[in-house]
């Protein structure tokens, strides 16, 4: 394997660092060596990746991601899910705790790390949950957690509804400096209810999730957050409500960040269109006004990252009625097409685009990467920014298939990522290390 | 062969057809016919039903089908069975349609997607009960003669009833207005947007319907906080003796049952000069033959 690799003149956007335009990229033992305006000369037995036309991006950054083990190694692995991050241009994934064996403790922890070490595909950061066994009654260990390599403490999957115990949990994960990571759902105002409250589900006849069961958690969760002096991120926000309360605390300098689905900014509620339950999820996919609100999120930043919440499930807990159907769809795959449909329709520039997917979350948690200065990690995805392809769930690496985009048309497509300096997927296949 | 999920999205002129073919099928006409001779249904009831049932099953033994009674008790379903796979089992034994009630909305649209034979909706969940709707408007027009202008008010738990939902979308497409009315807890919002008018006072409102259709309040709504207590609702959205008397002269009384007799309704009301409560239910039998027939020939 070459330790030196040249990409020539692609389109480098580095937000971080305010580079856009054609630049030639050296990389050398495993880090980012030089980039610059004209070309270089090519190293002795360097790779060259003749990137003329296709943009070199940092490796993207994803947040939030269900890797399903340990537990139910059915619907993902670490490896799979590796897999399928690598495929859609991640270098880092953040993996959600709520495995059937909660992250809950070091030993959890480093069981991940030690798959995703094997694996060998990309980054792997786990987070962990916030309460033991995610039962939202009494603190896990955040020290052991934290230095067993946790970036952040979440109960994704659930609120944290005791607000004494949030508050708490705010206070005390200032000791180790990692963010407290929520999902916002108001279990008294969602109970029952299967998708957005509104035109559609009255006309399905579905009981609804009111978008405060949304709002009112971020409301109380950003006063917490200003009286404990923590560290706040919002999951996958939904509503145009907390889009508004979270504009106006960062507004006020309070330490909260945020992330947006792709599924959230590209559909509406009426994708649920004949009861697909592909298209049911928590936080359900809201109103038009709301999907609206969430991409002025995006550009004004609001919000700072895009995450896909990869969600990987099984074709039994879906074909089922809607009632029964379980939250949540795979992502990682389709998250860039998604989101250069916001580029290409002109609500999203393709430098803030870029920033969502690698800047924007490597700041959020306080990850490394992110960009392409001399010196950082050399994390680089490559996109052919106009190819034209279809999303055919049956060929992705996730182990699960579950996505209402199967069949969506796409333009602008990953050709390569590396790792480290490694290839690790190129033309559409994954290039394991073993 | 034609599936029947939903009143939503069909054409007034395909529902004036299941109509007219319905008269047909009135007392007097046919005791049996034999559209449907040697075929079965399948009647598909995962949820407890009377009226529906017996009513789909006396429509189907008139067209000379045979009927395949179906219920969760004792069936698979209690051992842990999925709804297709009960649902592709019974298809398996060749019906031509399967008339079925479940508790979950869109159910009957899931198993359509799956099953090659007709799919008859006799109630899912809270989303819609279209042959209910269908004999209402039946029952209407035989009062009326046609539907156009009329104005058809219907009281009560509007949220949780798929009788409501159906007879939005039909009687729209016959031509007539439709008002709802219920406490302000149980209006799902939007219904404005889907072409009805919403009010949260009967009194106001009630001199000018044509039909009032009371629904049925369901008790546990009480437990979820959706009201405070039955006598406050009846004394709110009861089709009381008195508010009968401010009723148009010759406006109807109509009710899809059961009736919660004195609480949404006054006995005295449900069996007065007003209430085609009993000519809905006979008019049931005939209008599920049509259906059977448009659906399942």
């Amino acid at each position: 394997m070459n330790s030196t690799v040249l990409f020539r003149r692609g389109r480098v956007i580095d937000p971080r660092n305010g580079v856009d335009g054609v630049r030639d990229v050296l990389v050398r033992d495993g880090k980012v060596a030089e980039v610059s305006d004209a070309p270089l000369p090519v190293p002795p037995g360097a790779e060259v990746v003749e990137a003329e036309g296709r943009w070199v991006l940092p490796g993207f950054i994803d947040l939030h991601v269900h890797l399903r083990e340990p537990g139910e190694e059915g619907k993902e692995t670490v490896l799979t899910g590796c897999r399928a991050a690598v495929a859609g241009g991640f270098t880092a994934v953040v993996a959600m705790p709520n495995t059937k064996v909660v992250n809950d403790s070091g030993l959890v922890t480093e069981l991940v790390l030690s798959r995703a070490r094997a694996a060998g595909l990309c980054h792997v950061y786990p987070a962990g949950a916030i309460t033991k066994g995610l039962k939202g009654e009494e603190l896990a260990e955040t020290g052991e957690l934290v230095s067993s390599g946790c970036v952040a403490i979440t109960d994704d999957g659930r609120p944290v509804m005791n607000a004494a115990l949030m508050r708490r949990a705010l206070q005390y994960a200032t000791l180790f400096g990692v963010p407290v990571m929520v999902h916002e759902e108001d279990l008294t105002l969602s109970a029952g209810g299967a998708m957005h409250e509104g035109v559609t589900s009255t006309r399905l006849g579905l009981r609804g999730i009111p978008a405060s069961a949304e709002v009112a958690m971020v409301a109380r969760d950003l006063v917490l957050l200003e009286e404990t002096k923590g560290r706040l991120h919002i999951a996958h926000v939904s509503c145009e409500g907390s889009v508004r309360l979270i504009r106006e605390a960062k507004r006020r300098g309070l330490l909260v960040t945020a992330e947006a689905t792709p599924h959230h900014v590209i559909l509406d509620d009426r994708a649920v269109g004949d009861y697909d339950t592909h298209a049911k999820m928590a936080p359900p996919l809201r109103a038009d006004r709301d999907v609206e609100a969430l991409r002025d999120a995006l550009v004004d930043g609001t919000v700072d990252a895009i995450a896909t919440d990869h969600a990987p499930h099984g074709v039994l807990d879906k074909q089922v009625e809607f009632e029964k159907g379980i939250n949540g769809i795979v992502g990682l795959e389709t998250a860039l097409g998604l989101t250069l449909e916001l580029v290409h329709s002109g609500l999203l520039g393709a430098n803030r685009a870029v920033e969502l997917l690698t800047h924007g979350p490597a700041k959020a948690f306080g990850l490394p990467g992110g960009h392409l200065a001399p010196g950082a990690p050399a994390d680089i995805t490559v996109v052919d920014p106009s190819e034209e392809w279809t999303v055919d769930a049956h060929r992705f690496y996730s182990r699960s298939r579950n996505t209402p985009f199967h069949g969506r048309k796409q333009k602008g497509r990953v050709v390569q990522t590396w790792v480290s300096g490694r290839k690790v997927f190129s033309d559409g296949q994954v290039k394991e290390s073993r | 062969m034609r599936h029947l999920l939903g009143i939503e999205g069909w054409r007034r002129d395909e529902l004036e057809a299941v109509l007219d073919r319905a008269r047909a099928h009135l007392p007097g006409g046919p005791d049996v016919t034999h559209t449907l001779r040697g075929k079965v249904v399948a009647n598909l009831f995962f949820e407890d039903s009377t009226r529906t049932r017996t009513s789909f099953h006396m429509a189907a033994r008139g067209l000379g089908a045979g009927v395949l009674n179906w219920s969760p008790s004792g069936s698979s379903t209690s051992k842990g069975e999925t709804l297709l796979d009960t649902a592709r089992n019974i298809e398996a034994t060749g019906p031509v349609a399967i008339v079925m009630r479940h508790r979950s909305s869109g159910a009957p649209h899931l198993v359509a997607k799956h099953v090659r034979c007709a799919v008859i909706n006799a109630g899912d969940g809270t989303h819609e009960h279209p042959s209910q709707a269908l004999l209402d408007a039946f029952t209407l027009r035989q009062h009326w003669g046609g539907l156009d202008g009329r104005t058809v008010l219907i009281v009560g738990d509007i949220l949780h009833s798929r009788v409501a939902r159906s007879n939005l979308w039909c009687l729209k497409a016959l031509g007539a207005r439709v008002v709802f009315c219920g406490p302000p807890t149980l209006v799902p919002p939007g219904l404005e947007s889907l072409g009805a008018e919403v009010t949260h006072n009967l009194d106001a409102v009630l001199p000018h319907a044509d039909a009032v259709m009371c629904l049925r309040l369901q008790m546990e709504r009480m437990g979820e906080a959706f009201l405070p207590s039955t006598k406050e609702y009846s004394r709110l959205f009861g089709l009381t003796p008195a508010r009968e008397e401010r009723m148009k002269a010759g406006a109807l009384v109509m009710h899809p049952g059961p009736i919660n007799r004195g609480l949404e309704l006054a006995p005295s009301v449900a069996d007065g000069p007003r209430s085609v409560i009993l000519e809905q239910v006979s008019n049931g039998v005939a209008v599920r033959r049509a259906i059977l027939e448009v659906c399942a020939s």
